[in-house]
């Protein structure tokens, strides 16, 4: 199961929005295949009757009362870091070409 | 070496006017800048800290009351957001973040007077045993330069043994906070999960990220926790915190059942450290501890199991990351598409990179079942034995790690031999316990770490054993 083709590299690249090199996609592909290989030891576990457990605090529905909690950062402070932007709206690049 | 007084000292002289808070903050920044050749620092906060601590100063001339830790200069590791400097989890496509709002762990710590003087270096988004992988410069190991500091929180531990503050933050996804703090030789404090708010410190994985203190005692490592721990609305994942303050640490050894892990004393351990580790235990049980051997079947898996859910969990944290709201954008892009792909392929480290590739493979569908959900159904596993083993024993005890501090280098080549760096420390994030390292001698001059669990919500106990181990050292 664990040996990975350059297609399922670069395959995974485009689920992640990485744009790999050429390098990187070979280097990849061995470390990859490796740490899944690693991994394996898993497969012959014996879990029969457990469920996999996704948290641990044992908490459950968490609410919180829908409340406006005034932390004292203004809108510009909240859009400060924005890459680009105009007004107070996030600027992007094109959906298309 | 660190030779601040203990931390509740320091307050208390600040607060009855003895000390000045702006005298402590130049003195904290005056040892940043005079160790910068072991690059524990990203960034320095200057201008907000003597400002606060002017502040403070002027509070306590007019009569009021700071705080448990007034004027107490530390650093936090930059994965915390901070006011008064940029916020990058040490990776390229953070930097230039200017921090909107302040991690809670980081308020709660200013609410009782501490001031932030600087920033640490991390493995990039804490994806590391060495800082090495930090998007800006290696930290450099107090005792050999040539040595690595532990990692992530690698320039907290490095931070703290070389006395620049007298406590640093870090975060403990697999074993941050413990492993510096053992190749260090500083105390390092990972709580029970949710203990306190990961509300403000960038996230790595979710259901494993703890955040908590380093320091040079296990007195001054309960005061940070009992001033940071707590539930907090921002983070549903808080739980209610036991009612014994973590500075009230006296439990006594006599009757106490330390459980001695199996699994993590065979092949493989360093036979100093074996040695150094025997000669701690034995020491417990002559103070009065009971010791009995434990197995724990599963910890052989648990490192398999971490490098499964932590990259999935890290590969959907990690998709924020796009270049459109904060962060590196790349300016060269046409459309929408090319602009994230080329912004995260500029912006991340090849280990952020790695861990988001290798969680996108064990979440896609067809290896959902087989990868993810298997590693926590065996993750279900541990905790049934970590329960049963508690059923037996009141603490674990075990070794931090496997060697000392390696050399710079040894390890990057391989990401596998480094990510077994984290074999002794992983369970506990797991779990969910609390663990702790505590400093425990050396081994041809590097310190040793001795790691302390305890079962869910016991971290008092687990803090009062670490100091009655402490106290028979010292």
């Amino acid at each position: 199961m664990a040996k990975l083709t350059q297609d399922d590299i670069l395959k995974l690249a485009k689920l992640a929005r990485l744009r790999l090199t050429e390098t990187e996609i070979n280097k990849l592909q061995g470390e990859i295949g490796e740490i899944l290989e690693y991994v394996e030891v898993l497969q012959n576990v014996d879990i029969k009757g457990l469920m996999p457990t996704y948290q641990v605090t044992g908490l459950t529905n968490i609410t919180r009362p829908d409340e406006v909690r005034d932390y004292g950062a203004t809108p510009s402070d909240l859009l400060k870091n924005l890459p680009a932007r105009e007004k107070n709206y996030i600027k992007t690049k094109r959906m298309i070409r | 070496m660190n030779n601040w007084p203990v931390i509740a000292d320091i307050a208390k002289d600040v607060e009855s006017g003895k000390v000045k808070a702006v005298d402590l903050v130049k003195e904290a920044l005056k040892r940043i800048e005079d160790a910068s050749e072991y690059k524990a620092v990203i960034a320095n906060i200057k201008v907000r800290s003597l400002e606060r601590a002017g502040y403070i100063d002027e509070q306590v001339r007019t009569g009021k009351k700071i705080g448990r830790l007034a004027g107490v200069p530390f650093i936090a590791k930059d994965n915390y957001l901070a006011f008064g400097a940029d916020t990058t989890a040490a990776s390229n496509i953070l930097k230039g973040f200017d921090a909107p709002y302040q991690a809670t762990a980081i308020e709660k710590l200013e609410a009782e007077g501490a001031i932030l003087v600087a920033k640490a270096n991390l493995d990039a988004f804490a994806h590391g045993s060495s800082t090495e992988n930090s998007d800006y410069f290696t930290t450099l190991n107090p005792h050999d330069k040539t040595r690595v500091p532990g990692g992530s929180s690698g320039g907290s531990g490095a931070a703290v043994i070389l006395g620049l503050v007298p406590f640093a933050l870090g975060s403990d996804t697999g074993g941050s906070i413990r492993l510096p703090a053992s190749f260090c030789g500083a105390v390092g404090m990972k709580p029970t999960y949710g203990l306190v708010s990961r509300s403000g410190v960038v996230a790595m994985a979710s259901s494993l990220d703890c955040m908590g203190p380093l320091t040079s005692n296990v007195t001054d490592a309960g005061l940070i926790l009992d001033v940071m721990s707590g539930r907090d609305p921002l983070d549903s994942t808080t739980i209610e915190r036991d009612y014994i303050s973590y500075t009230k640490l006296d439990i006594g050894l006599k009757g106490k059942i330390i459980g001695v892990i199996k699994e993590y004393m065979g092949d493989g351990l360093d036979g100093n450290i074996k040695a150094n580790i025997q000669t701690a235990i034995n020491n417990l049980e002559t103070a009065g501890a009971t010791i009995k051997e434990i197995s724990l079947p599963s910890l052989p898996l648990a490192l398999a199991v971490y490098y499964i859910i932590c990259p999935a969990e890290v590969s959907s944290n990690l998709s924020r990351y796009d270049g459109q709201r904060y962060g590196y954008s790349a300016k060269d892009a046409d459309t929408l598409d090319d602009s994230y792909e080329l912004s995260r392929e500029k912006g991340f480290g090849a280990e952020a990179k790695r861990r988001i590739m290798i969680g996108t493979y064990v979440l896609s569908s067809g290896y959902y079942d087989a990868y993810y959900n298997k590693a926590q159904t065996v993750r279900t596993k541990l905790i049934n034995e970590f329960q049963a083993a508690f059923k037996e024993v009141d603490f674990l005890a075990g070794p931090t790690s496997p060697s000392t501090a390696f050399k710079i280098g040894e390890n990057t080549s391989d990401p596998l031999k480094m990510y077994l760096t984290d074999i002794m420390t992983v369970a506990a994030n797991l779990v969910g316990v609390p663990a702790i390292s505590v400093p425990c001698g050396t081994s041809d001059g590097l310190p040793v770490g001795l790691q302390l669990m305890a079962p869910q919500q016991k971290d008092r106990d687990l803090l009062g054993l670490a100091k009655a181990f402490e106290d028979l050292n010292t």
